[in-house]
């Protein structure tokens, strides 16, 4: 089964981000790509931008409206997401605790939807 | 009533409930073999408890009442689904008055039966420890799925499972006869130690995944061996949560910083507990009969000799851990073994137990790559070993732990 760890991120960790890479939380995250590349359940993911940098565009009866920066406006941000393939939301679980975010921010794991996808791309 | 009379009838309805949920689960359903009909019963009269009681005052016996008013909540269950009872059980439930009452102040503890009923094999092992904590520590499905990580969700409907394959499997409420007793008994201890060890990893005791859950375990323990004092492991699982118990205060450091075992100060350590610990091993040494909790035990015991300024006898751990390895060799044992021979004897040595281990079975084991990291680097070994301190970071959950390997990695 494919999961999204969808990894939320509390502003003290987007503000560690700014340094050259040789901090804690950029070995943090190292060790745990790592982890899961050489455990063999890693299928994709990236980092994102901090969310200043998201634009938000929403449309309702016709009319655009854009704002800047994310949807939601909560203390813990989305920083990033990482897919995993295991075998069940119990091995899920246990990856998401061993995530950096885990213990500042916050780590929700949702199944990926590939009826959906099917229907979509087909 | 005011404010702070509801506050200590609350805190006592608390109180007795910590101190006799187990007793009464296990009274209420040990003739049922219905767990979730007991728990029922009992939450129903936990929540009478807390609109009576401070209207009339707590009752004199607070046990005896919440058993008469869960009593009669199952009663009218059973009239309720007309269901026909065995007359052993109708006499039990339909006892009346004066009868009833002597009976409910003095009622048997059936917690053993409970504890052996939670801990069958009929059941799925991982379901063991979640039932004793439900069941005997009353504990909530989510805390207990926080304890385990599972979603709320899952737990719950595994715990409504296993509790309906009692009922349903007929499952009986009673200790194992003298030849099963020893297996049946190892699944007991495992489920209590499992519980302990949650605590444990949650060493800042910072997040509600396991906070309590280690004292939870050593009360399991004590009632354990208050019930079967002359089982050797008993005691033997006991010493050894103790003697882990002790260190509590010594394993963090300014800051909340990680301080592993060999850099722990003994000052730090609960003198009292460790006492405790060694007398409870020393009377299962009595017993004659060894086994891996006693021998466990004798691991933390060789430790806790810093405490009365001795250095650590890598050796006679090294000799605990082969005895372990030889009852049955599990990955965490081979990784202590390797750790201990690793002290003793040198990190070639040490390192090659751990190379012998098969691959899949290490490769999400966290201590395994911990300890690898640390032999690797005092060979010298600087890349190797700061790839393996890479795995163990990226498989540590305790940013503490994180942090200190961090740092050890340079």
């Amino acid at each position: 089964m494919q999961f999204a760890l969808l990894i939320y991120e509390s502003p003290e960790a987007f503000a560690s981000r700014k340094s050259d890479g040789t901090e804690p939380y950029t070995g943090a995250w190292r060790a745990y790509h790592k982890a899961l590349v050489e455990s063999g359940v890693f299928v994709g993911g990236d980092p994102l931008e901090v969310p200043e940098t998201g634009t938000t565009i929403k449309i309702r009866g016709g009319k655009h409206g854009v704002q800047d920066g994310p949807y939601a406006d909560t203390k813990e941000q989305l920083g990033g997401f990482t897919i995993i393939e295991v075998p069940s939301l119990d091995a899920a679980l246990e990856w998401a605790a061993r995530c950096p975010a885990a213990s500042s921010g916050a780590v929700e794991v949702r199944p990926l939807a590939p009826e959906i996808r099917r229907r979509i791309v087909e | 009533m005011n404010g702070s009379d509801e506050e200590k009838v609350r805190r006592t309805v608390e109180r007795v409930a910590r101190e006799s949920y187990g007793r009464l689960v296990a009274y209420l359903s040990v003739h049922t073999q219905d767990l979730a009909g007991a728990e029922d019963a009992l939450s129903e009269a936990l929540l009478k408890a807390l609109t009576v009681w401070p209207r009339d005052g707590v009752p004199q016996n607070p046990e005896a009442w919440l058993l008469t008013t869960a009593r009669h909540s199952l009663i009218d269950f059973f009239r309720h689904q007309r269901i026909v009872l065995a007359s052993e059980l109708h006499l039990l439930l339909f006892t009346q008055n004066s009868a009833e009452a002597t009976l409910e102040t003095n009622f048997p503890d059936e917690r053993l039966k409970l504890l052996f009923v939670c801990a069958h094999p009929a059941i799925d092992p991982a379901m063991h420890t979640p039932l004793m904590l439900q069941t005997v520590l009353g504990l909530d499905a989510v805390r207990i799925s926080g304890a385990f990580l599972a979603s709320p969700k899952t737990m719950g409907q595994r715990l409504v499972r296993a509790k309906t394959k009692i009922r349903d499997g007929g499952i009986r409420f009673e200790v194992p006869e003298r030849q099963q007793l020893s297996q049946r008994l190892d699944a007991v201890l495992e489920a209590i130690y499992a519980a302990f060890g949650i605590g444990w990893d949650d060493m800042a005791g910072a997040d509600q995944r396991g906070r309590g859950l280690t004292e939870e375990a050593i009360w399991l323990a004590r009632v354990l061996q208050q019930l079967m004092p002359n089982e050797a492991e008993v005691g033997g699982l006991l010493a050894l949560m103790l003697h882990c118990e002790a260190r509590r205060a010594a394993r963090r450091g300014r800051g909340g910083r990680f301080v592993p075992l060999s850099e722990q100060d003994p000052k730090f350590w609960s003198l009292p507990l460790i006492e405790e610990a060694e007398q409870h091993l020393a009377e299962a040494g009595k017993l004659g009969r060894p086994g891996p909790f006693q021998l466990e035990a004798a691991i933390q015991s060789v430790h806790a000799e810093r405490a009365r300024g001795r250095p650590v006898e890598w050796k006679a751990i090294v000799q605990f851990y082969a005895q372990l390895i030889r009852l049955s060799p599990t990955i965490g044992r081979q990784t202590g073994y390797a750790a201990a021979l690793g002290e003793a004897n040198g990190p070639e040595q040490g390192l090659a137990v751990l190379d012998a281990l098969h691959r899949d079975a290490v490769s999400a084991y966290q201590p395994y790559w911990a300890v690898r990291a640390h032999l690797l680097q005092r060979l010298g070994t600087t890349a190797d070993a700061s790839d393996a301190y890479d795995r163990a970071i990226g498989l540590a959950e305790d940013p503490a732990i994180r942090e200190f390997l961090l740092k050890k990695r340079g």
